[in-house]
């Protein structure tokens, strides 16, 4: 923290301090501070959201949770797609940036390109994807069936649907990754290089060598990003799998999906609530983690780029 | 040696070039999709550029559904939120990085603390507060969780930290100005810059907000485009060279404000993952 020295008239610069902060505190305090605190409260009670009505129940919420079998899909879905979209987007983010990162004709006009889909609005790419899908018309399959591959379902098998949520995740999100690796490997010092140039370390070898290991912190940091944006994945299994979301095997239904639902359809507020608790957990688990991840790598940390 | 680093550089470029169409390929078919008439929609092999632009789907797209409602919303929208995040990450922003008053880091750890945490988590209580506040199926209740962005007031700390020393203020206040003159004499000059990319931010977050529209707007006066459009496509009277052309008419905002600034655009979001 920066040492700011100020005293003179204390009184003028409480008063302003007061006066401009409290709006917006206030404004905080409405938006976000209680809201967090509420889902938790909310979460130990049964209500309906019109009756009266509202008994305490303790923790039963979160045991119907793990009793019911759309909960224990939900999880296991988004787990594999969160995953999925990690063991995919983070590794050709670092390959993508490394790539651009040793000089390359077009350099700006690729990371434009790679970067395009990360801020476009989630349903008309959706929109788009699941036209690509589609499984009579579909672009994809025209493509595959070059290569012998016979047409197939996309969006209505089950594994082929998550993989498709998958694709589609890793598509908008790997351009993000791979600016906040480009931003690391910026401030990566020459000298390191030259060093291991010297020993004969260039090309792949020092990229293996030197280049990951100093990027450690930031692989930690996008790892958990992506992870915690897999946990939350909804609109564009809402765009790409609406058609199978609402069938019986609850094919694609994923937790923020079955919390819309518990709550806005069945109106079980308060289970609804012990699912956000649920998700709330596992952002906190994930956090925690990438906070132990880089306490012991503090000092690769200095290299980079504010 | 030279022939080998010549062959490199052709694979990398090569390897970026195909990655980069495999980026562009879903828009380039929105786009192409969106010009096409229906019965050429449904030709295997499918053509990539339509035989006949067939501009009607733009206009078709306004009659079947109120797009431009939908549109407006959306503008409006995304001006008042990213006004009121430059706004309020402005003053607060300043006040976190020169204020030294009891509780004031205390205050800026907690807002640090919830911006981790995910909309989804706490959107059920917030929902219930709109509900109490009669703000359901209103603009105010669209728009109100849109005001407030910790990421701003990270970032407009950040700049203010980096950008604007101490000596600057105490000659300021030896001139005679009060905290408030500071403010809008000094600080907001210097903060031009990160107030625009902030702002720029925030109006590519509400614009491309979802979840939270498809749960309190339930009026399809009010949609934005995002909830027009999910609902448009769900529906089963209209084909895909509408659904097309709505789905395109719903990325242009977006698209000319990256083509325009997208080196500022690229840079503030890399600062996301400067905390």
């Amino acid at each position: 923290m920066e040492k700011v020295r100020r005293k003179p008239r204390l009184k003028s610069g409480h008063w302003f301090v007061i006066l401009a902060l409290a709006p917006i505190i206030i404004l905080y305090a409405v938006l976000r501070f209680i809201p967090i605190v509420q889902t938790m409260y909310i979460s130990f009670f049964e209500w309906d959201l019109i009756s009266a009505h509202k008994p305490f129940v303790w923790l039963d919420n979160f045991k119907e949770l793990f009793s019911s079998d759309t909960f224990i899909q939900s999880i296991r879905n988004t787990s594999l797609i969160a995953f999925g979209v990690l063991i995919f987007s983070v590794p050709f983010a670092v390959i993508i940036a490394a790539m651009l990162d040793r000089g390359v004709r077009f350099k700006s006009w690729f990371e434009s390109l790679y970067f395009l889909p990360y801020i476009m609005p989630m349903v008309p790419v959706a929109v788009a994807w699941r036209w690509i899908l589609d499984s009579n018309h579909g672009l994809l399959n025209y493509f595959l069936s070059f290569f012998g591959v016979p047409a197939q379902a996309w969006l209505i098998d089950t594994n082929l649907a998550i993989f498709s949520v998958v694709m589609l995740t890793v598509w908008k999100m790997v351009g993000y990754n791979m600016i906040i690796f480009l931003v690391g490997m910026k401030g990566i010092s020459k000298e390191n290089y030259e060093a291991a140039s010297i020993d004969g370390a260039t090309g792949i070898k020092a990229f293996w060598h030197i280049t990951l290991p100093l990027l450690k912190p930031i692989t930690v940091f996008v790892s958990t990003v992506t992870l915690i944006q897999g946990y939350n994945v909804f609109s564009q299994v809402y765009i790409l799998a609406s058609d199978i979301q609402g069938a019986p095997g609850h094919l694609v239904r994923v937790l923020v999906y079955d919390m819309i639902e518990s709550g806005f359809r069945f109106y079980k507020m308060g289970y609804a609530a012990a699912e956000a608790v649920i998700l709330f957990l596992i952002v906190l688990v994930l956090t925690a983690l990438q906070l132990m991840l880089l306490r012991d790598k503090k000092t690769s940390r200095k290299g980079m780029k504010r | 040696m030279k022939r080998k680093q010549k062959l490199t550089n052709a694979l990398v470029f090569t390897v970026l070039l195909i990655g980069a169409l495999i980026m562009i390929i879903p828009f380039l078919w929105m786009i192409s999709t969106a010009f096409k008439s229906v019965n050429e929609l449904n030709t295997w092999p499918p053509s990539f550029i339509p035989k006949h632009f067939n501009f009607d789907n733009f206009t078709k797209v306004f009659q079947a559904a109120p797009f431009h409602l939908y549109f407006l919303n959306s503008v409006k929208m995304a001006v008042l939120s990213s006004l009121a995040i430059v706004f309020t990450s402005l003053i607060s922003g300043y006040i976190f990085a020169k204020y030294r008053y009891f509780g004031l880091a205390f205050l800026f750890a907690v807002i640090l603390a919830t911006a981790i945490v995910p909309f989804e988590i706490y959107m059920i209580p917030l929902y219930l507060e709109m509900q109490k506040l009669d703000l359901l199926n209103k603009f105010g209740g669209l728009v109100l969780p849109y005001l407030v962005l910790s990421f701003g007031i990270f970032f407009i700390r950040q700049n203010v930290v980096q950008q604007i020393p101490d000596e600057v203020m105490e000659a300021a206040r030896i001139d005679g100005l009060s905290d408030w003159g500071i403010f809008f004499k000094i600080v907001i000059p210097l903060m031009i810059g990160p107030m625009s990319a902030l702002g720029i931010f925030a109006f590519i977050e509400a614009w491309n907000a979802f979840t939270w529209p498809l749960l309190v707007v339930g009026d399809q006066s009010k949609f934005t485009m995002e909830l027009g459009l999910a609902v448009f496509q769900s529906s089963f009277t209209v084909d895909m060279t509408m659904i097309s052309a709505a789905s395109l008419i719903s990325i242009i905002p977006i698209l000319a404000v990256y083509l325009l600034l997208r080196r500022h655009i690229i840079e503030s979001i890399s600062m996301t993952g400067g905390k």
